[in-house]
């Protein structure tokens, strides 16, 4: 395929489709959890990425310190992370009950910095390796391309995900309780955030386990998360992975865009429908 | 236009006039002194932050606007300053000028788009814009990328007045603190500011009263871009130099948290504040990564307990306004 002017192989164009895949399901699990927090409790969680870095982190430290497996890390890394949510949840934001929605992103982009400037003092800024689980190694020769097994396996795993919290939080009877009454905002808080981490330890095979991995995709996840629309479950899973391929795909056509392009549909979505693709009227 | 008087806050006070011209002549001296005192790039550094803080102040303290992506103005104004001085030889004036001028241009096209979302939806939005903007500087090759500009000259300003000599460079910097801190404080003590305050307390109040709100958010924004855009300009030639860290997030996050330490909705908050993240980032840039720890620690501590900041509490206990 020829496209200005510069050869695109078939192989690129997948390859690049597999990689905005794989980021699309880290945007939608991540802005996922921001929509959950936003949408029962009115706080926007500024610290998210640094509970998706403590996801992966966490992963590194049962492997390491505890001899516990990837598969054990996708379970116990977002109990803990999401427990370390749930406090700070009871220890400061409940504080700021009453007060301006704005002092609660104050007060969790000051957590962000405590977090991070932590793992950096004793991490440094490079990655940690993290290598993927004996089970998943390989690849799938699927005709046109080569699929590794571990990158499909982040996109089955994110999308189940989010599916799932889809079910609960609209049709269930637990979701409708969460819903109606936010009777219990630490553990909407802890929910919200091992969200995060889960999609921390999908991550960390793929990205290494970096202090910084944290705050290079929040402010990408904010702008999915203006994209769709503030606080709408489903909007914010499918502008995820939609936004991802969009990227992956700008990386073939236009590369020096593609850490830009995300930001400028947020800019034209703004223009045209500022409450968002699948927001409500404020 | 009049401000209508139901909604118009009580008028300055003789006493407070009275504070004021003590308070702001008490600045003027201290800065007079201060290059005796402490090292004279430590104060011009830290007075372009304290406008920079200054312009941050004008939104979240008087329109309620919570911009955590301000770096994005005073970056790429301090970008456009050091390569118009450094690679087309322009006098510093017309560099700062220049500079200035794109930062109200971005600040214009990013206002306009995220001014007609509210609270913690504008701020995200900002974020995602100043983002976006480190990416351009990242990419852009006139920025060296992680190099950045570096032996900016500082030149001739005007043609005969020589900022290489540090005296004259002191007397320059503090010259466009005063007049952007007094710009500031002219445009909240002003009928529009009286109408931002009023957006601020009741927006369907002021627009039911006929105000377009989202024009004087607008100005609001592009005032506090312009401002923004001085600070970094004159930084530029201050440090002789322009980074990646003037446009990066981790700048953003340093001016909400000079403007919440000294005071946000103050007039005197944002340079105290700023004096004291500044000393701290010089003082303890051996302890490496502990400075974000500090940082974030001071963050958290100031929004749970200590939401007026220094100079709010200062004010509230001596019932002055500053």
């Amino acid at each position: 395929m020829n496209l200005f002017g510069h050869m695109i192989t078939m192989p690129e164009l997948f390859g690049q489709l597999l990689i905005g895949l794989i980021n699309g399901s880290f945007y939608a699990l991540l802005s996922l959890g921001l929509a959950v927090i936003f949408g029962m409790l009115d706080i926007v969680n500024f610290a998210h990425g640094a509970f998706y870095m403590m996801g992966a982190f966490a992963a590194y430290f049962l492997l390491q310190y505890a001899g516990l497996s990837y598969w054990w890390a996708l379970i116990l890394s977002p109990l803990i992370v999401g427990a370390i949510g749930a406090v700070s949840e009871r220890l400061f934001l409940k504080r700021l009950a009453g007060f301006d929605p704005l002092y609660g992103l104050l007060l969790t982009f000051g957590l962000a910095l405590i977090i991070q400037g932590l793992f950096q003092n004793y991490y440094g800024a490079s990655g940690m390796p993290y290598s993927i689980p004996k089970q998943l190694t390989g690849a799938y020769n699927l005709g046109f391309m080569f699929l590794p097994v571990y990158r499909g396996w982040v996109i089955l795993a994110s999308a189940a995900v989010c599916f799932a919290t889809w079910l609960i939080i609209e049709k269930t009877k637990l979701g409708a309780y969460l819903r109606a009454a936010t009777e219990n905002p630490t553990m909407v808080h802890g929910f919200g955030v091992a969200l995060a981490a889960f999609a921390g330890v999908l991550a960390a095979p793929i990205t290494q386990v970096r202090p910084g991995m944290g705050a290079d995709i929040i402010a990408v996840v904010f702008a999915v998360v203006v994209i769709g629309g503030m606080g709408s479950i489903l909007g914010s899973i499918i502008t995820g992975f939609v936004l991802g391929v969009v990227e992956g795909l700008t990386k073939v056509f236009y590369p020096e865009a593609s850490n830009t392009v995300v930001f400028v549909i947020m800019a034209i979505v703004l223009l045209i429908r500022p409450t968002g693709l699948f927001g409500r009227a404020a | 236009m009049d401000v209508d008087a139901s909604i118009a806050p009580a008028d300055m006070t003789s006493q407070d006039r009275r504070v004021g011209a003590i308070a702001f002549a008490v600045m003027v001296a201290l800065i007079a002194i201060a290059p005796f005192f402490a090292y004279p790039f430590f104060v011009m550094q830290a007075m372009c932050f304290a406008l920079f803080a200054c312009a941050f102040n004008l939104l979240i303290g008087y329109a309620n606007l919570l911009s955590l992506g301000h770096a994005m103005f005073f970056g790429l104004a301090a970008y456009v300053c050091a390569h118009a001085a450094k690679v087309w030889g322009l006098e510093p004036v017309s560099a700062i000028a220049l500079g200035v001028a794109v930062a109200a241009a971005l600040g214009f096209v990013t206002g306009a788009l995220a001014i007609r979302s509210a609270g913690i939806y504008f701020a995200m939005i900002t974020v995602a814009f100043s983002q976006m903007v480190y990416f351009f500087c990242v990419e852009a090759p006139f920025t060296h990328g992680e190099d950045g500009i570096q032996a900016v000259p500082q030149g001739k300003a005007l043609g005969f007045i020589d900022l290489s000599n540090p005296w004259i460079l002191y007397v320059f910097v503090s010259v466009v603190f005063l007049f952007g801190f007094l710009v500031v404080q002219r445009a909240v003590n002003s009928p529009f500011g009286e109408i931002l305050k009023a957006i601020r307390e009741n927006e369907p109040r002021a627009l039911s009263l006929g105000y377009r709100v989202l024009q004087y958010k607008l100005a609001a924004f592009v005032l506090s871009a312009v401002i923004a855009g001085l600070a970094g300009a004159t930084k530029a030639l201050v440090g002789q130099n322009a980074s990646l860290t003037d446009v990066s997030f981790s700048t953003s996050g340093e001016v909400v948290l000079m403007t919440l330490v000294g005071g946000m909705g103050t007039f005197y908050g944002p340079v105290v504040g700023a004096l004291i993240v500044v000393s701290m980032q010089n003082y303890l840039a051996q302890y490496g990564e502990w400075v974000t720890v500090i940082q974030g620690v001071v963050f958290v501590a100031c929004v749970l307990a200590f939401r007026r900041g220094i100079v709010g509490e200062l004010a509230a206990w001596a019932k002055i306004s500053l």
